[in-house]
């Protein structure tokens, strides 16, 4: 079960790594990675794998959201489904 | 990446910016089975069978927002209207059916259970009849329960007989709820040309022809409409339908895939979707702001029935292509307390209800939401319904009136709702008497056209 990750914020040193480290110590797996700075903002999308995960989703949630909070950048994390109803006819 | 950073960008930004929800999950439920000879034993039937079949849904509701990331925001019930199945009780009034059905909301949790309702655009059985009377105290006496009353369909004609008792019936419960400024009355809806499987309070219900149970999903986008539109500047209609329709066609895929899992997880049927634009009074999720997006100074100024009849037109296109099942009442909501630009347009004289009766020809509801004063006659009130009812029948589409006479107000006067029902100034109706007219009664023979056979 897939979703993608989006992080957005100003760049600074450790962002990919704190967010990795989440999702690492939850069992989610990353698939794909695809990141660049534009005008000083980082923005991040990562496609993870959730089958894997091993605490509630709604603490995944809560940890991305908190986490992005302390180091100043947007958490989002969307289903891919919503993605496919969405763009996908 | 299978997706463009482009189109994860737009979806995160109608989520996290643009107020994109699923505004409602309504569960319908026949409640045909419970009747019976006793009223107690129909509303303990009643109970049972809402609380058995509702038993997850709140709870269903929750994990597939958290799991898919898309906000609902609420959680409903509509059952059977219940002048069909308290009927056979032969109870003098259904006041215990309406408690029975709070509590059963109440237990569970959802936050309005719509179907206190009657059919009566031919004419009223006893049930009906004992319907209506009980409608005042029942909704003033409840806290979730809504109520409706249809009384007027293109193949029928209106029910002005009815239509009359409607006008009293309104002011009977501002009257009872004068404490809240009328606010029972913004749980009755007045139909004409009511569909079965509309998903909104308050005028949502179970139709008699509909199956054991469904799932209707109600959706909300008028802030990603907006957005949309803030880049087209000085393009012409074509770009600006097209935007909204494409915009609307991702905004109702959502409402199909919220749909489709909760119907898998309860086990109950997908229903239809209600790709209604459904505004709240939160800034950003806006009716009127889109219409003003498109260039009026103002809702309520001329070029606003155009400016309605197109978005209303191109939601409903994208919208179909984009679910299985379209139904409901599927267009632009205008009720006024619960829309920022609308009650901003009201407060600034712009907005009359003349207007606003100009415009419910061309969208999905009809004078949604409105306060009156206190001291509007009964009469003109069921004349407002009258002239509604006219429109719909006329027009073969849905209309309605869910009119607020607020006691003790004044136009200009403010009432606070709060929460989804907002709040706003009340507005001057034409003080001309409709007495004479209202006190003939019978039905308006049903228009030429309906005809169809």
């Amino acid at each position: 079960m897939f979703a993608i990750i989006t992080v957005v914020g100003v760049d600074m040193v450790g962002i990919i790594a704190r967010v990795s480290a989440i999702l690492a110590e939850r069992g989610v797996n990353i698939a794909s990675i695809s990141q660049t700075i534009l005008d000083e903002y980082f923005t991040m999308m990562m496609r993870v794998d959730l089958s894997g995960l091993k605490v509630p989703r709604a603490d995944l949630n809560t940890d991305l959201e908190k986490a992005g909070a302390q180091i100043g950048v947007k958490v989002t994390l969307i289903h891919e489904e919503v993605l496919k109803a969405m763009h996908r006819i | 990446m299978i997706f463009t950073p482009f189109e994860i960008r737009e979806t995160v930004r109608m989520f996290s910016l643009q107020k994109l929800d699923i505004r409602t999950v309504t569960m319908g439920i026949s409640l045909r089975d419970c009747a019976s000879s006793s009223g107690e034993e129909a509303r303990r039937r009643i109970y049972d069978k809402i609380t058995r079949c509702a038993e997850r849904l709140v709870r269903v509701g929750r994990e597939i927002e958290t799991e898919f990331g898309i906000p609902i925001i609420n959680t409903r019930i509509a059952v059977t209207p219940i002048a069909l199945v308290a009927e056979a009780s032969g109870d003098s009034d259904y006041v215990e059916f309406a408690r029975t059905l709070d509590r059963a909301a109440k237990t569970v949790g959802v936050n309005f259970l719509g179907g206190f309702s009657a059919l009566v655009q031919k004419g009223c059985t006893n049930g009906d009849l004992t319907l209506l009377s009980s409608l005042p105290r029942a909704l003033a006496e409840t806290d979730l329960v809504c109520g409706s009353v249809n009384v007027a369909s293109t193949p029928a004609g209106i029910n002005m007989d009815a239509v009359r008792r409607m006008g009293q019936i309104i002011k009977d419960l501002a009257g009872r709820t004068a404490a809240a400024g009328g606010i029972g009355c913004a749980k009755l809806v007045v139909f004409s040309n009511a569909v079965e499987d509309n998903p909104f309070m308050a005028g949502a219900f179970h139709g008699p022809a509909e199956s054991e149970s469904a799932i209707n999903v109600g959706l909300s986008g008028p802030g990603v409409i907006k957005s949309a539109l803030e880049g087209l500047a000085g393009a012409g209609f074509d770009e600006v339908a097209e935007t909204i329709k494409k915009t609307a066609f991702k905004i109702t895929r959502m409402g199909e895939l919220v749909a489709q899992e909760a119907s898998r997880r309860l086990g109950v049927p997908f229903g239809i979707i209600d790709l209604s634009l459904a505004p709240t009074p939160a800034v950003g999720d806006s009716v009127a702001r889109i219409l003003q997006e498109m260039g009026l100074e103002h809702v309520g100024g001329p070029g606003s029935t155009a400016a309605l009849a197109l978005l209303n037109d191109a939601v409903k296109k994208g919208g179909i292509m984009a679910s299985s099942h379209v139904g409901g009442l599927s267009g632009a909501f205008i009720p006024v307390t619960e829309d920022e630009g609308m009650v901003e347009a009201a407060e600034r004289g712009c907005l009359s209800i003349e207007k606003l009766e100009a415009m419910t020809c061309v969208c999905s509801v009809g004078l949604d939401m409105i306060l009156v004063p206190g001291d509007t006659p009964a009469s003109t009130i069921s004349a407002v319904i009258a002239d509604e009812a006219a429109i719909g029948v006329t027009n073969h589409k849905t209309t309605a009136v869910r009119l607020i006479p607020a006691p003790g107000k004044v136009p200009g006067d403010r009432v606070e709702f709060g929460g989804l029902l907002g709040g706003g100034p009340v507005m001057a109706v034409n003080p001309l008497s409709a007495e004479r007219f209202i006190a003939r009664g019978g039905r308006i023979p049903a228009p030429v056209h309906s005809f169809r056979n």
